[in-house]
C-alpha cells in the first residue's frame, strides 16, 4: 500500500474514484440503513413510496386534469401526469433528503473518516429503491390504458442516469451548504415547491412558447421529465430540450462534486 | 518502502481554528440581517473575512515519529489538543500547516458505537458500524461469530438495540471495533465503558493487539491504564509537545502539571456555546481558607467559582448559573443550579464579577471530576449566554465523609449520609 501523506489540501480536489470503489461496501450499508429506518414503526412500509407519487396523480388529475384542462398531448391525464411525477418525485426527494444528510450524520463526520461524498450518494440509493416502487403502479397504468410499448423504452437507462447525476449534483451543493447554513432546511421545501411549477409535470412542454424552451431546458429536470414521458408513452422526444438539460445535468453533477469536496474539509470543524 | 521506516512521521503539524468574534452589530434586527447578508455573500464563495475572526492555533509546529508495533499514550490537559491531534491522524479534519506520513492503513475508534443505529438490530448494527469504521463486508461476514460472542449478546441479535441495556450496548459497540484489523490504531478514551469485568476483558483484548505487531495510539486520561500498556508517551500542553519518552516519567510529569494549574482559563476555549453576551473568563476551585487547589478532600468543604464579564453593549439585570459535576466518564452526578434552592441573581449584577458555589462536606467520595458552567441571563427569554463544558476539573481523595474517624469506602463515587435499623417482622 502507498504511503497516505495527510497535509493541507487546497484548490480544487478531483474524484478519489480508487478510494469511493474500496469503501463501496459502506454505500450500500447506509443506504440500507436509510431504507431500514425510513419504514420502521410505520404500519405500511415501502406502501409509502407508491403512495406519495400516486396521490399527487390523483390530486392533479382531478385539479389540472379535469378542471382546469391543462393538455396533455392528447394522452389520458392521469398517465401523462404519472410519467411526470416518477422523476419529479425522485428528484425533489433526493434534494431534499440529501440537503439534510450531511447534517444528520453529524455524528459520524466527527468521529471517523470516510469519503464523505457517500452520505448524499446513500440518500439517491434509497431513492432509486422508491422511484423502483413506484415504476410498478405505472405499469400496471400501461395496462389499463393500452399504451403501446416503443423502443423508446430503451432510452430509459440514459434518462434514469442523467435523472441521478443532476439531483446528486443539487443534493451535494445543499448538504454541504446546510453544514454551514442551516437556513437551507427551511428554503428547501419552499423552493421545491416552486421548482415543480417550472418543470413540466403538470403540463406538457408543448403548451411552452417555442421561444422560450431554451430557458425552460437550463432547469435539467425540465427536458429529463419530458423525456422521460416521451420514453414511456412513445410520442416524440424534444431533442433540443433534452440536450440542454443533459448538458446541465453534467454540469451541476460536476460542479457539486468539486464543491462539496471543497466544503467537505471542514465540515467536522463547523458541523 | 522499507520496514525500518517510521509507520507515522508527524512533521511540524498545526491546527489553526477560527473564533467567531463578538457580535457588535446584534443588537437590531435589521442590523442582524446586514450582518447576514454580508457574512454569508463572503462565505458561499468559499472566503472568511479574516478582520472579523479570531484565531486559536489548537495545535502548533507538533513533530513525533512512531515505529511499527509500538503502542503510544498520549496524555494532556482538556483542551490541550489531544483531540485535535487524532482528529488530523485519522483524517476527519485537515491540518492548517505540516504533514504526516502514514505507513499502513489506518483506523480510529473516537467514539464507542460509532455509526450504530437505535432502530436497527444488533445483527444490523454490527454490518453497519462495521463498515463505517472500514471493514469490508466480507470481513464482517467472517468474524460475526466472533463479534457476537465476544460482545455476549447471542440471544438479543433481533433485538433493535435501543432496547439493550447500557452495559449491553457498549459490549457490542466494542466487540465490533476490537475486532478491526488495521496497521494502526487510533483509540480516543473509548475504555471507559461498561462493568469491570468487561473491562478487563477489552484491556485484554488490546494487550493481544498491541502484542500482535499492530501500531496503537492511545489517548486517554486514565493514567494506570497507560502506564500499563505503554511504554511510550507524549504529554500535550496548549497544542505542543512538551514531553515525549518513558511513560512513567511523563506521566509524573503530567500530574505535576495538572497540579500546578488550579485555574482554568476560559477564555481562549472555543468550544462554547450560547448568545456570548455574558462570557465565562475563569474557574477554579479552592477551600474555605480561599486556596486555590483542585485537589479536595471528601466530608470537607469546598467552592467552585467562575469569573465572568458582561460585554459592553448588555445591560445585564439577572443572571443564573449552573455547575454539573460529572465523572470523567461523562455521567452527571449532581446539577447544582440557582433557582433551585435559592433564587437566581437578579440584582446588583456586577458587570465583572465573581460567582462561588458553596458546597459544605464534599459528598464525592475520590475519583476526578469534571464540571460544566453555564450562565443564562433571562432577559429575554432564559437564554444560554455561554455554556462551556469541560470547565475546571478537580479530584476527590478518600476522607473522613462520615466523621467516624476512618477514611470512608473507596470503591464508590459518593457517600451520603444513612442510618440503618434491624426490625423483626
Amino acid at each position: 500500500m502507498a504511503d497516505l501523506i495527510i497535509k493541507p489540501r487546497k484548490g480544487l480536489a478531483a474524484l478519489n474514484f480508487g478510494e469511493l470503489y474500496a469503501y463501496r461496501d459502506l454505500l450500500y450499508f447506509l443506504a440500507w440503513r436509510n431504507v431500514k429506518v425510513r419504514y420502521k414503526q410505520t404500519a405500511i412500509g415501502a406502501a409509502w413510496a407508491v403512495i406519495q407519487p400516486f396521490m399527487n396523480m390523483i390530486v392533479f388529475s382531478i385539479f389540472f386534469g379535469a378542471l382546469a384542462k391543462i393538455p396533455s398531448d392528447g394522452l389520458p391525464y392521469p398517465i401523462f401526469v404519472y410519467a411526470g411525477l416518477l422523476p419529479w418525485t425522485f428528484f425533489s426527494n433526493v434534494i431534499r433528503m440529501a440537503g439534510n444528510s450531511v447534517v444528520e450524520d453529524e455524528k459520524l463526520i466527527t468521529k471517523v473518516y470516510f469519503p464523505r461524498l457517500i452520505i448524499p450518494s446513500s440518500v439517491a440509493g434509497v431513492e432509486l429503491l422508491d422511484f423502483c416502487i413506484a415504476f410498478i403502479i405505472y405499469v400496471l397504468m400501461m395496462l389499463y390504458y393500452q399504451i403501446p410499448l416503443t423502443v423508446q423504452l430503451l432510452a430509459i437507462p440514459l434518462l434514469l442516469f442523467f435523472m441521478v447525476i443532476a439531483a446528486l449534483g443539487i443534493g451535494l451543493i445543499l448538504s454541504a451548504l446546510t453544514v454551514t447554513y442551516r437556513d437551507f432546511r427551511y428554503v428547501l421545501p419552499f423552493v421545491i415547491q416552486l421548482w415543480l411549477y417550472v418543470s413540466p409535470v403538470i403540463y406538457p412542454v408543448s403548451i411552452v412558447p417555442e421561444a422560450w424552451r431554451p430557458l425552460l431546458a437550463l432547469n435539467p429536470m425540465a427536458g429529463i421529465i419530458d423525456a422521460f414521458r416521451s420514453a414511456l408513452l412513445g410520442s416524440p422526444f424534444d431533442f433540443p430540450t433534452l440536450i440542454i438539460s443533459a448538458i446541465v445535468s453534467v454540469i451541476l453533477f460536476i460542479g457539486g462534486v468539486l464543491y462539496f469536496q471543497r466544503l467537505e474539509r471542514t465540515f467536522a470543524d463547523i458541523i | 518502502m522499507s520496514t525500518t521506516d517510521p509507520i507515522i512521521e508527524v512533521q511540524h503539524l498545526s491546527k489553526k481554528y477560527s473564533l467567531g468574534k463578538k457580535r457588535e452589530m446584534y443588537h437590531t434586527f435589521s442590523g442582524v440581517l446586514v450582518h447576514s447578508a454580508r457574512s454569508l455573500s463572503q462565505r458561499l464563495i468559499g472566503r472568511g473575512t479574516s478582520q472579523t475572526r479570531e484565531d486559536f492555533w489548537a495545535l502548533s509546529d507538533v513533530n513525533f515519529t512512531v515505529q511499527r508495533g509500538e503502542v503510544l499514550g498520549i496524555i494532556g490537559r482538556n483542551g490541550a489538543g489531544k483531540s485535535t491531534l487524532l482528529k488530523i491522524l485519522s483524517r476527519i479534519t485537515d491540518p492548517t500547516g505540516g504533514q504526516i506520513i502514514m505507513r499502513g492503513r489506518v483506523a480510529s475508534l473516537l467514539e464507542v458505537g460509532t455509526g450504530f443505529h437505535p432502530e436497527l438490530s444488533g445483527r444490523e448494527n454490527i454490518y453497519l458500524s462495521g463498515a463505517v469504521l472500514g471493514m469490508r463486508r466480507e470481513e464482517i461476514d467472517q468474524k460475526f461469530q466472533e463479534i457476537v460472542a465476544f460482545a455476549e449478546v447471542e440471544k438479543f441479535l433481533e433485538t433493535p438495540i435501543k432496547r439493550y441495556s447500557s452495559g449491553m450496548y457498549m459490549r457490542l459497540a466494542f466487540s465490533v471495533a476490537a475486532h478491526l484489523d488495521p496497521e494502526i490504531l487510533l483509540i480516543d478514551e473509548v475504555l471507559a465503558v461498561g462493568d469491570i469485568a468487561f473491562q478487563k476483558k477489552c484491556l485484554g483484548k488490546m494487550e493481544n493487539v498491541a502484542q500482535g505487531g499492530r501500531t496503537v495510539i492511545f489517548v486517554s486520561h486514565q493514567l494506570e491504564f497507560l502506564a500499563q500498556l505503554c511504554k511510550r508517551c507524549l504529554l500535550v500542553d496548549k497544542g505542543k509537545i512538551v514531553q515525549d519518552g518513558p511513560s512513567r516519567e511523563v506521566i509524573s510529569q503530567y500530574v505535576k502539571l495538572v497540579r500546578s494549574t488550579d485555574t482554568m482559563d476560559l477564555r481562549t476555549r472555543k468550544d462554547r456555546q450560547g448568545e456570548g453576551r455574558v462570557r465565562l473568563t475563569q474557574t477554579w476551585v479552592e477551600d474555605m481558607g480561599g486556596n486555590r487547589s483542585n485537589r479536595i478532600i471528601s466530608g470537607q468543604d469546598m467552592k467552585i467559582i467562575a469569573t465572568y464579564e458582561v460585554q459592553e453593549y448588555y445591560n445585564c439585570t439577572n443572571l443564573a448559573v449552573s455547575f454539573a459535576v460529572l465523572t470523567v466518564h461523562g455521567v452527571v452526578v449532581v446539577d447544582l443550579g440557582t433557582g433551585t434552592i435559592t433564587p437566581d441573581f437578579t440584582e446588583n449584577v456586577p458587570r465583572r464579577g465573581k460567582i462561588e458555589c458553596i458546597i459544605p462536606r464534599v459528598p464525592f467520595n475520590s475519583g476526578e471530576f469534571v464540571y460544566n458552567a453555564l450562565l443564562r441571563s433571562a432577559r429575554s427569554g432564559n437564554e444560554v449566554e455561554d455554556w462551556v463544558k469541560n470547565a475546571g476539573s478537580f479530584t476527590v481523595e478518600p476522607g473522613d465523609y462520615y466523621r467516624t474517624g476512618h477514611i470512608a469506602g473507596t470503591a464508590s463515587l459518593l457517600c451520603i449520609d444513612h442510618t440503618w435499623n434491624i426490625l423483626s417482622a
